[in-house]
């Protein structure tokens, strides 16, 4: 019997020919990533050491990364503090991968680790954040876990308890059409399979639809992967994703990429023909709450949000630019930008889209979870309603639980922005 | 044999167990206080020391899903609840399991509040309805952390063969 592809990144992992489906296996860990919640995995580390008399060193400060992005700058004291304590933990432990508080090399985890060439094909990433899925879009088998498990991760450099999972194979066929896009596909699956049809098994994604979908749209479906309860969401790499890890983060080195096998064996196999899809709105208060946007639209919004790591990309940003370029944000509606990294930042600012989104009258933010998460900027108020690009529109999600959160794509946000109502972007369609 | 003092629905997020304003605070033992914080009536309640360890809280399905903060699993760890559900979502269960809070799956049960429940093996007895419903067992991999008192107890030892071998 063949291996899916996660099968196969897990054999390898493991130093064997072949794992099978429910194996427990403890892979070896590529790349261990955390963010402020770091703080929470030091402190376990250090607890894990305690009494063996065995100096607490973390296993390989190149292999881990710490990025600071849910709260920066820092909105309060004891953030600021967890910040300070963990940034000493870094310096002392040497570890290389970290990304400060800063406009040069700072954003957003999920976007940092892809651009700067941290995830390669074929390998295991532990974050601790659930959209670590994400990185399965450049073929590596990403997944999230707790503090703790990266604790313990950080002191033995694999991962304790994998059960191998079973994958559901996802064919996607068919054409877009204009103004149709990645986050409608990944919407439109999560609300035909569930909030938590995947739980436990892994998403791969197959069909011309994703072999022709770049780097970052292929980001945006692995990304929410995890919002169907996937472990982790797999693009088998090929020839895009070689490029994009030449072109866009500068990796020379030699990569060999493989895929699953013909044969491999699926649990379940989804057919999705992407050319008659409408784009998608996900209503409050879950993921799986989906429609076309026919039935939402005319909802009156209170705020757009463009950005996060599911939708903060450079063409995430374009696409809101072009349309809202020359126009204005509506007086009864705020408008927040927030790309995922400086550089993409950057690369808007030297474009004219930053420009073009501020004499709409949008608030370009800082790149960081912001709004996403709603903790230090970006809350909604009572009985307010968003209409975002991110990924969760669970109660509470926006920093106020009175709050209610509908999900789109950069170009439903943008023609949203102008009407102040929830607005089809494909015009007169 | 404990009460059922909170029953939930299907799709109980992270964000709701522990909400993202209270993310900077870390410590377990701080942790405990902003349980289900957006609820003051069940917030209060075990602020006020009116729940006693061994509580059962029923969720349905797909509970915890959502964001990866291990302060969800602390939270509740840190009163000391049992929690029961249908189906957990994944990120959730390994972080309860890892710290040692009694997670049951136990895909038919039917409890409401106020019933007493009681775990006797494999199966969980409504002692106020008289009904009982079996109880999944957790695959041994995860069954390994509890027996062991939690991952950090788990890891040491492992920690501890690894620099002897
Ligand atoms: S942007 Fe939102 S979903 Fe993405 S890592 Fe930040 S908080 Fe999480």
């Amino acid at each position: 019997m063949g291996m899916t592809y996660v099968q196969k990144v897990l054999a390898k992992a493991c130093g064997k020919e072949s794992v099978a489906v429910g194996d427990v296996v403890e892979p070896e860990v590529d790349l261990a990533m955390s963010h402020e919640n770091g703080t929470m995995a030091m402190n376990q580390f250090l607890k894990i050491h305690e009494g063996t008399g065995i100096k607490p060193d973390i296993w390989d400060p190149n292999r881990i990364a710490i990025i600071f992005d849910h709260r920066i700058p820092a909105e309060s004291a004891k953030t600021a503090t967890n910040q300070k304590n963990l940034r000493a933990f870094v310096g002392d432990q040497g570890i290389t991968k970290f990304h400060d508080v800063r406009g040069d090399e700072g954003g957003i985890c999920h976007q940092i680790l892809p651009e700067n060439g941290y995830v390669r094909p074929g390998g295991v990433v532990v974050g601790t954040d659930s959209h670590t899925t994400s990185h399965g879009a450049l073929g590596a088998f990403a997944f999230g876990i707790g503090a703790t498990e990266m604790a313990a991760v950080w002191t033995l450099g694999h991962v304790l308890n994998v059960e191998v999972p079973a994958t559901i194979k996802v064919n996607v066929t068919g054409k877009f059409p204009e103004g149709v896009g990645p986050k409608d596909l990944i919407l439109h699956l999560i609300g035909k399979i569930s909030s938590e049809g995947a739980n436990f098994k892994v998403l791969e994604f197959h069909g011309e639809v994703i072999k022709s979908m770049s780097t970052s749209g292929r980001l945006v479906i692995c990304n929410m992967a995890v919002e169907a309860g996937a472990t982790a969401g797999i693009v088998p790499p090929d020839e895009e994703t070689l490029s994009y890890l030449k072109d866009e983060a500068g990796v020379t080195d030699k990569i060999v990429i493989f895929s699953p096998d013909a044969d491999a064996e699926y649990i379940q196999t989804v057919e999705i023909d992407v050319s008659s899809l409408v784009p998608q709105i996900a209503c409050p208060h879950t993921i799986d709450n989906v429609c076309g946007i026919d039935k939402v639209a005319g909802t009156k919004i209170d705020q757009i949000v463009v950005g996060s790591c599911t939708n903060g990309r450079l063409d995430d940003i374009e696409t809101a630019a072009l349309i809202l370029k020359g126009k204005k944000v509506n007086h009864g509606t705020r408008m927040l930008v927030f790309p995922a990294t400086w550089r993409i930042y950057r690369r808007a600012m030297k474009l004219g889209y930053i420009g073009d989104l501020s004499e709409a009258g949008a608030v370009v933010c800082n790149p960081g979870c912001g709004a996403c998460l709603g903790v230090h900027q970006g809350a909604i108020g009572d009985g307010e309603v968003a209409l975002a690009t991110t990924n969760r529109n669970f109660k509470g999600r926006m920093g106020n639980p009175k709050g209610f959160i509908y999900l789109c794509s950069p170009a439903v946000a943008a023609a949203s922005a102008i009407t102040g109502v929830i607005t089809d972007p494909r015009g007169g369609k | 044999m404990g009460k059922v003092v909170y029953k939930v629905g299907d799709d109980v997020s992270t964000d709701i167990i522990y909400p993202g304003r209270f993310m900077a605070t870390v410590l377990p033992t701080e942790t405990p206080q902003h349980t289900f914080a957006d609820d003051s009536d069940f917030n209060g309640k075990l602020n006020a020391k009116e729940i006693p360890a061994g509580s059962f809280l029923v969720g349905n399905e797909n509970f915890g899903c959502g964001s990866s903060r291990e302060q969800a699993a602390s939270c509740l760890k840190g009163w000391e609840l049992i929690i029961v559900a249908k189906r957990f979502a994944r990120i959730f269960l390994q972080n309860g399991i890892n710290l040692g809070l009694q997670m049951i799956v136990c895909p038919n049960i039917e409890a409401d509040k106020g019933d007493e429940l009681e775990i006797a093996g494999d199966v969980l007895k409504n002692i106020t309805t008289g009904k009982e419903f079996k109880i999944t067992p957790h695959p041994p991999a995860r069954q390994a952390i509890i027996d062991a008192g939690g991952l950090i107890a788990f890891t040491r030892t492992r920690l501890l063969a690894e620099k002897k071998s």
